[in-house]
């Protein structure tokens, strides 16, 4: 029943001399929401970055082992980066909206493309912004400036974005860190509600939203997965005692 | 022992306050001074026909048309051949390469590109454009020295500009699956164009106000030029020789004021338009 979409085996990650993933093991399901959980350093988002190569723009960037995207090794010569991106879409903890307005900004990766037809650039814009339970609010705006949006609804700008490009998978860093309860809140129903269309992978500092919403959680630290399994498994009776000690609040 | 010394932090405020505004009065006041002095002089001499006719009588007699005209042709030529070179330079030392040994010695040279003196510009003009490429004394000329000069000015305030675009903005527009070109156009020079129109007009009022430069590579012909192969007098170039040949000091008023004025309303205008397009986009 459950497909497996994404495979690590053995990856490790590089900063220069400094090693920030360390044999790192783990599958992830289609259509399930995988928390990653760590406290600060831990390589959750280094994570983030290898799977859809943008740790590539860091100099001195360099990985061992492998990771399997759809069955294709996505650090093999013959990838297209950029498609790659387009298939893993990111969200990052800070919403940046581009400087322009609403619509462009959700249109942009689709532009990229070369496509230009108003009536499905319309389109996509009302399924994306709908799809992230932006439309209502700014369907009479979609013209004006997306800086002048509040910053829970500048972050479900930037997951409408993502979903514009069409991907299989949308990795969040960290993505209501900055965000009030509400917004919170309205963030955590969409990502609810896209669980059946999309795999989703969530990197959160706040281990209670891993317990609200993610069908399985990955405990990172200095680098190394400690554990992974089904939520209310990590949560009531985690295999490996420094599981235990942080979501305790022992340290992190 | 110091402690004693010391005034009331009131009255040290008061004075430093003192101070800056008279730094401040000063600086604002030689505007004022120069300016004053120029249009009192200059402004007698404005007329239409002052704009519309060319000079006549080695420029006693008649308007400055010619070398209006002049100045136009060699400011265009010269920011035509400037700003996608030094914008490019400029991406390509921001964008396309890590901070490296190359990109500071490319750095180091158009900061010492810069130093050079104007007169030095006009003798290099001299003999690669005039002499070496025979374009002879010339527009062509004249712009494409104006161009080199400028060309740090342009590099420098446009790596500024780039550099100021947020980093999010690339990485966002790299995760939404753009090339590096493609966030280069879409993203990084949109944020940055008012940086860069910022340098544009610096050197568009270097290239207008360019004296040195111009005099051995355009030339001094009175004549209105026909093409770019025309020897011409640029207003700054006319200003010169009416005044220390003794020409006509009012004649040569007349050309700083229209000088002046010119490069007023172009950092005016440009402002103004910056202000609009930078409060369209956010």
């Amino acid at each position: 029943m459950k497909q497996r979409g994404i495979l690590v085996r053995d990856f490790s990650h590089y900063y220069g001399q400094t090693r920030s993933l360390n044999r790192i093991n783990l599958d992830i399901y289609r259509n399930e929401i995988l928390g990653i959980i760590g406290p600060a350093k831990s390589g959750k988002s280094t994570f983030l970055a290898c799977l859809n190569r943008l740790n590539d723009l860091i100099p001195g960037s360099r990985v061992e082992g492998k990771i399997l995207v759809d069955d294709q090794d996505i650090y093999g010569p013959e990838v297209d980066v950029v498609a790659l991106r387009r298939k893993l879409g990111m969200v990052f903890a800070t919403p940046v909206p581009l400087p322009l307005t609403i619509y462009e900004n959700i249109v942009f990766g689709v532009r990229l493309l070369g496509n230009n037809n108003r009536r499905e650039l319309d389109q996509v814009v009302e399924d994306s912004l709908e799809k992230a339970g932006l439309w209502t609010e700014v369907k009479d705006r979609l013209h004006t400036s997306a800086l002048k949006l509040s910053g829970g609804q500048q972050q479900r700008l930037c997951i409408a974005r993502v979903l514009a490009l069409k991907p299989q998978y949308i990795m969040l860093d960290e993505p209501t860190s900055g965000l009030d309860p509400i917004s919170t809140m309205k963030i955590e129903d969409s990502l609810r509600s896209l669980k059946k269309d999309y795999t989703i992978i969530l990197v959160t500092n706040n281990t209670k939203q891993a317990a609200r919403i993610a069908d399985r959680t990955a405990f990172f630290m200095m680098g190394e997965l400690v554990e992974i399994d089904e939520t209310p498994v990590v949560f009531t009776r985690p295999s490996d005692k420094r599981t235990e000690a942080y979501l305790e609040g022992k340290f992190g | 022992m110091g402690g004693q010394l010391r005034l009331q932090p009131r009255t040290e405020q008061k004075l430093v306050q003192l101070f800056m505004y008279l730094m401040t009065s000063i600086a604002v006041l030689v505007l004022v001074f120069i300016l004053v002095v120029i249009l009192r002089n200059g402004l007698p001499q404005l007329s239409l026909e002052f704009l519309t006719h060319n000079p006549a009588d080695m420029g006693r007699e008649g308007g400055i048309l010619s070398t209006i005209v002049a100045t136009i042709f060699l400011t265009f030529i010269a920011l035509l051949v400037a700003t996608p070179l030094g914008v490019g330079t400029a991406i390509y030392l921001t964008e396309y390469t890590v901070e490296s040994r190359v990109t500071r010695i490319i750095r180091f040279g158009a900061e010492c590109l810069a130093g050079i003196p104007s007169i030095i510009f006009g003798l290099f003009g001299f003999i690669l454009f005039v002499n070496k490429l025979r374009f002879g004394w010339s527009i062509l000329s004249g712009g494409l020295t104006l161009a080199f000069m400028v060309l740090p000015t342009i590099i420098r305030t446009s790596e500024e500009a780039i550099k100021a675009v947020p980093s999010a903005y690339r990485l966002v527009s790299f995760s939404l699956g753009s090339t590096r070109w493609q966030t280069v156009t879409r993203v990084v020079l949109p944020s940055a164009i008012p940086g860069i129109v910022t340098g544009v007009i610096l050197s568009i009022g270097r290239s207008i106000g360019e004296t040195a430069a111009v005099i051995f590579t355009a030339g001094s012909a009175l004549r209105m030029p026909n093409s770019l192969f025309s020897s011409s007098r640029t207003m700054s170039v006319h200003f010169y020789i009416l005044a220390k040949e003794g020409v006509s000091m009012p004649k040569a008023y007349g050309t700083a004021a229209v000088l002046v004025i010119s490069i007023l309303v172009i950092n005016i205008v440009t402002y103004y338009l910056m202000e609009k397009y930078i409060k369209r986009k956010s």
